[in-house]
């Protein structure tokens, strides 16, 4: 059984962000590029499958700036074997536009399971995952963690709100996007991950055109501050003595 | 300009993220003299009750028990291929997120996510959306048809106004073999820790960089009688328990304190604690959209700060 877990770089949103010259998109020259978060998960989850399945992961990744490295880290984190695909798809990709050639990388590697991350923070155009269920003509889950196969099909536990969990079962083929994993994403040695920089990845052709898209991005902009947080400056001793006066303040202090 | 809205239901009743998109319909249909309709799946059209009084039509899908996304997502087709909606509001939910992307595709429309605001311009929808983990807005222009995905929390919820006068459309459900099943169902631990009752909640996000660092937060969250919780990333980690994870997929809480420590704010963990009554918060990075929240912020390195807080709090001065 294969399992192929889609990989992505996206814009670090915990750095700066700048906004390029077009007004509609972020400047990517100087930006960190970091493995979408819960691809990160999406591929822990998919090693863990496979460690209790003996099924085959498959990373699979868009070209692009970075790819390499991130592929060849995925294999020393478990991966089997990994791809990149070719595509003219510019650098911000989105996932309607991605599903139908990433269906079709996925249709011609032969596999059962997909899993990628939930979500990411720029797919405003929705999400990865049921565009390829849909794509593929697939029934996909989003949201998921707890992943298993148990007599032919795949288990998978939602995540709800409230803490509210809601398992599933799903007939295979099958696409999730991958929440949380079941456990944290492993550590991988500095001597490991050197050694997969000489591993090879092999390279896919694009097969099927771009999804279309009609949305289309206006303006991007910094939100405007609304009021927003009265600032303690100073040391952290005073910014903490601040904290206990404002405490103070609304009889919030203990004792 | 016909406005179809995916509600969500839980033993039979509207979930309130639904009533939210009600009054996001309800708003739209009112600038563009429009019409609403709600689309329910697997309960009796009874459930049309005051909430649903602007309401034009209930689309109502019936003689299935199955709730999975799979089930939604194709007697939500449908409904759209038989109703012929301008513009389909979903919410950013768990079933969300796998219906509206799936049905966007099937039925040829545009789709935009993470919807904070709508309005309608001429034959096409404008929205405001938070994206980068609320660090950026994108404004979209979008041709009809369009699915909106909406962000819970950006709209009120609706509320009674009379009684449901208006018409009721039954489809039959679709017939596929279904391919996906729930298996079973888990009501949080109520065992351990419910944030939701807490008074007080010191939260800690991914700039408590490490899992070593927690016990400083928690030896502050129990001199100011809080309770300790994290941020998503946190408990992804597996630095805290899951009964202690604020934001859309953990707790909503509404406390009288909200102390986060190195919490970004991104728009799920303010999905979950935004009702809190009075918010700190400390992040080094001054552009973090927490600070748009909160009512008072500091921008110093939270591991300097815990030992002050500690030693300032032990003292009691």
């Amino acid at each position: 059984m294969i399992i192929a877990v889609i990989l992505r770089l996206v814009p670090d949103a915990n750095g700066d962000l700048e906004i390029g010259d077009s007004g509609t998109e972020i400047d990517r020259e100087w930006i960190d590029l970091v493995l979408n978060e819960f691809d990160d998960q999406a591929l822990e989850e998919a090693v863990l499958l496979k460690e209790a399945s003996a099924a085959k992961v498959i990373a699979l990744a868009l070209a692009g700036e970075g790819v390499d490295r991130l592929l060849q880290t995925a294999l020393a984190r478990g991966a089997d074997e990994a791809c990149k695909i070719e595509h003219d798809l510019g650098d911000a990709v989105s996932s309607r536009a991605a599903a139908p050639i990433l269906a079709a990388a996925v249709r011609g590697l032969g596999a059962e399971i997909v899993m990628t991350g939930v979500q990411t923070s720029e797919d405003l155009f929705g999400q990865l995952a049921p565009y390829l269920g849909a794509s593929l003509d697939w029934p996909h889950l989003s949201a998921v963690g707890g992943v298993g196969l148990v007599e032919g099909m795949l288990k998978a536990r939602q995540e709800q709100s409230g803490g509210r969990l809601v398992e599933y079962r799903i007939s295979l083929p099958a696409v999730l996007g991958v929440q949380t994993a079941s456990q944290p994403p492993r550590y991988v040695s500095g001597t490991k991950l050197r050694q997969a920089a000489g591993l090879p990845l092999k390279t896919l052709p694009a097969d099927g055109d771009a999804g279309t898209n009609t949305a289309q991005i206006v303006s991007l902009e910094h939100p405007v501050r609304q009021g927003g947080a009265k600032m303690l400056d100073g040391s952290p001793t005073q910014v903490a003595q601040g904290i206990v006066d404002v405490l103070r303040q609304h009889a919030l202090a203990k004792g | 300009m016909k406005i179809l809205v995916c509600v969500e239901t839980r033993a039979a009743r509207i979930e309130p993220v639904s009533l939210e998109l009600l009054s996001a319909a309800h708003a739209l249909a009112g600038a563009g003299q429009g019409s609403v309709e709600a689309f329910t799946l697997g309960i009796e059209p009874s459930v049309a009750g005051p909430q649903l009084a602007f309401v034009d039509t209930l689309v109502s899908v019936t003689g299935t028990s199955a709730y999975t996304p799979e089930a939604y997502g194709a007697a939500v087709l449908a409904a759209v291929r038989q109703r012929k909606p301008n513009i389909v509001l979903a919410s950013y939910t768990p079933l969300g997120l796998d219906v509206a992307p799936a049905l966007a595709l099937r039925a040829g429309m545009a789709l935009v996510g993470y919807c904070a605001e709508l309005t309608l311009a001429e034959s096409a929808v404008e929205a405001s959306s938070q994206i980068y983990g609320g660090k950026l807005r994108a404004r979209t222009r979008t041709p009809l048809p369009v699915v909106c995905v909406v962000t819970p929390g950006a709209y009120p919820e609706a509320t009674a106004a009379g009684a449901f006068h208006g018409e009721i459309v039954e489809i039959a459900p679709p017939t596929a073999e279904p391919r996906m099943r729930i298996e079973s169902e888990t009501a949080p631990d109520a065992s351990g820790v419910d944030l939701t009752k807490a008074e007080r909640i010191l939260c800690v996000g991914r700039g408590i960089g490490e899992k070593d660092n927690i016990a400083a937060a928690a030896e502050v969250a129990s001199l100011l009688g809080a309770e300790l919780a994290g941020s998503r990333p946190v408990v992804d980690s597996g630095w805290l328990p899951k009964a202690r994870q604020v934001g859309k997929s953990g707790q909503k809480v509404k406390p009288k304190l909200y102390l986060c420590l190195g919490v970004s704010g991104a728009p799920e963990h303010i999905e979950g604690m935004k009702a809190s009554e009075l918010i700190i918060a400390v992040n080094t990075d001054a552009k973090a959209p927490i600070f748009d929240l909160a009512h008072y912020g500091a921008t110093c390195d939270l591991l300097e700060l815990l030992p002050s807080l500690e030693e300032i709090l032990k003292a009691g001065v």
